[in-house]
């Protein structure tokens, strides 16, 4: 019924158009569109239960949708035939829970992905954990185990695993929720470094003040739709009085 | 009756238990071949594997080992296979507890939390990949003081073995017994044997849970 019309600018990344999903009676996403260009960050707010973290995990494929289609790095998401690992071997997602392995070492957690889905030699995967490692500042931690660094410094050691497979987007789905604010500020330093390189990003926050600085867009989401988007600048002055509440309560 | 109790009856009751303990071994390994088959096809992605794994653990789990043995040992030669004692009990055995050691360790596959599988899979490792390096070594933690815990359940049921004319510890005992007829002292010492199997393990099992996490364990040693 809804003809697709994808748009064939080449530098888009991640697009959604119409995106519908329920969870069984409980509509999540309702007819959710947005595209995000190369080097753009996109910044999805809303309240709890509005259906920003399953737009992102839809991305990934993490949840199916139930119609709409979603084009990410050329990947058709929707498509049943899609190449799951060649999807996520372009995208990379950090969870709130950073769900490193516990079972290895920072260094072996960086090293896993690129070794075998890769193939790439274990020295040259060292050499590349240490890079990313420095990237996000962890480059003594190579050889502890995730449960003897801190919060926040597991979550930038999740950052570099992400980062060592050399994804083309990064997904962030509400990575400093679980954090006091003095590691969220540590956190969310690595996040604005990788922004300035030009990596492509679209994260799920609360942390307004942070979107309001690295957002080249934000996606304001309400009962499953986009109510309201535009540049940070609709975080100070909102158009909808929904977004003008959500921020409002949010200072 | 038959005289008293001698160096070659307590020899007798040595040989029985070390084939209590190779008949344990022998279920152990293959229950456990077995059983970490039995628990990848319940956790398997396809609904027919996951419901032909289910339906055979709950059949096991509903039949006495005992009435397994039987079936093997005097109901296949009906059909025209004739089986030893020794595979019977061993056949028997590894049916039992590659159905129950298939159920523990299907739960613990699912005890490592499921972001850690979202993990694995963000990161485009393939479900062999995920199964192998991230989920197994997680399980295998968990699953080391249940699994020896059930050794326990084991060796106990060996003696089982007996009814089919197996010489195991149990039988051993009863062959002396007939012929000594002093089935108190002859039954304690049975008895005592098989607490001297069976304590260590128990011990073990609870040390094992106790310690947890073996990360921790190594680094404290290194």
């Amino acid at each position: 019924m809804h003809k697709i019309t994808r748009t064939d600018n080449a530098s888009s990344v991640v697009g959604l158009s119409n995106v519908h999903k329920s969870f069984g009676p409980l509509k999540v996403l309702n007819g959710v569109s947005f595209e995000v260009n190369r080097g753009e960050v996109l910044v999805l707010i809303g309240r709890s239960g509005s259906g920003k973290s399953t737009a992102l995990r839809c991305i990934d494929r993490f949840e199916t949708i139930d119609s709409g289609e979603i084009v990410v790095c050329g990947h058709r998401v929707s498509d049943p035939k899609l190449d799951l690992r060649a999807l996520r071997q372009d995208v990379g997602i950090v969870f709130q829970s950073y769900n490193l392995f516990p079972h290895l070492t920072i260094e072996e957690n960086i090293t896993l992905a690129p070794c075998s889905v890769k193939g790439i030699s274990k020295a040259q995967a060292k050499e590349q954990a240490r890079r990313v490692l420095a990237q996000v500042g962890l480059e003594d931690k190579l050889h502890q185990y995730p449960e003897q660094l801190s919060g926040g410094q597991q979550q930038r050691a999740a950052i570099a695993r992400s980062l060592a497979m050399q994804p083309k987007v990064m997904l962030f789905d509400e990575v400093t929720s679980a954090l006091d604010p003095e590691l969220t500020g540590e956190v969310l330093k690595v996040i604005e470094a990788l922004a300035a390189d030009g990596m492509t990003m679209v994260m799920v926050t609360h942390e307004m003040g942070f979107a309001r600085g690295i957002a080249n867009r934000v996606v304001f989401m309400h009962h499953g739709k986009v109510h309201e988007t535009g540049s940070a600048a609709i975080l100070t002055s909102p158009a909808t009085p929904e977004l003008a509440q959500f921020v409002g309560t949010g200072l | 009756m038959g005289g008293s109790l001698n160096a070659n009856h307590l020899m007798f009751l040595g040989y029985g238990a070390l084939w209590t303990i190779g008949l344990s071994v022998i279920g152990l390994l293959g229950g456990g071949i077995a059983g970490f088959v039995v628990a990848l096809c319940r956790i398997s992605p396809s609904r027919i594997v996951r419901f032909l794994s289910t339906g055979y653990v709950q059949l096991i789990q509903g039949t006495p080992l005992l009435v397994i043995m039987f079936l093997t040992y005097f109901g296949l030669p009906a059909l025209g296979v004739t089986v030893s004692p020794l595979t019977a009990a061993g056949a028997s055995l590894t049916i039992f507890v590659s159905a129950y050691l298939g159920e523990i360790w299907r739960g613990c596959f699912e005890s490592v939390p499921k972001p850690q599988w979202e993990a694995a899979e963000g990161l485009a490792l393939s479900r062999s990949q995920r199964m192998l390096k991230v989920i197994l070594p997680q399980a295998i933690r968990i699953a080391t003081p249940p699994t020896v815990g059930f050794m326990v359940q084991i060796i106990k049921n060996t003696s089982l073995a007996s009814v089919v004319g197996f010489v195991e510890l149990a039988r051993s005992g009863q062959i002396i017994n007939n012929s000594l007829f002093e089935p108190f002292l002859i039954y304690t010492i049975i008895a005592v044997i098989y607490f001297a199997l069976c304590y260590p393990l128990s011990r073990f099992s609870h040390r094992l849970e106790k310690r947890g996490d073996p990360a921790r364990i190594e680094l404290e040693a290194a």
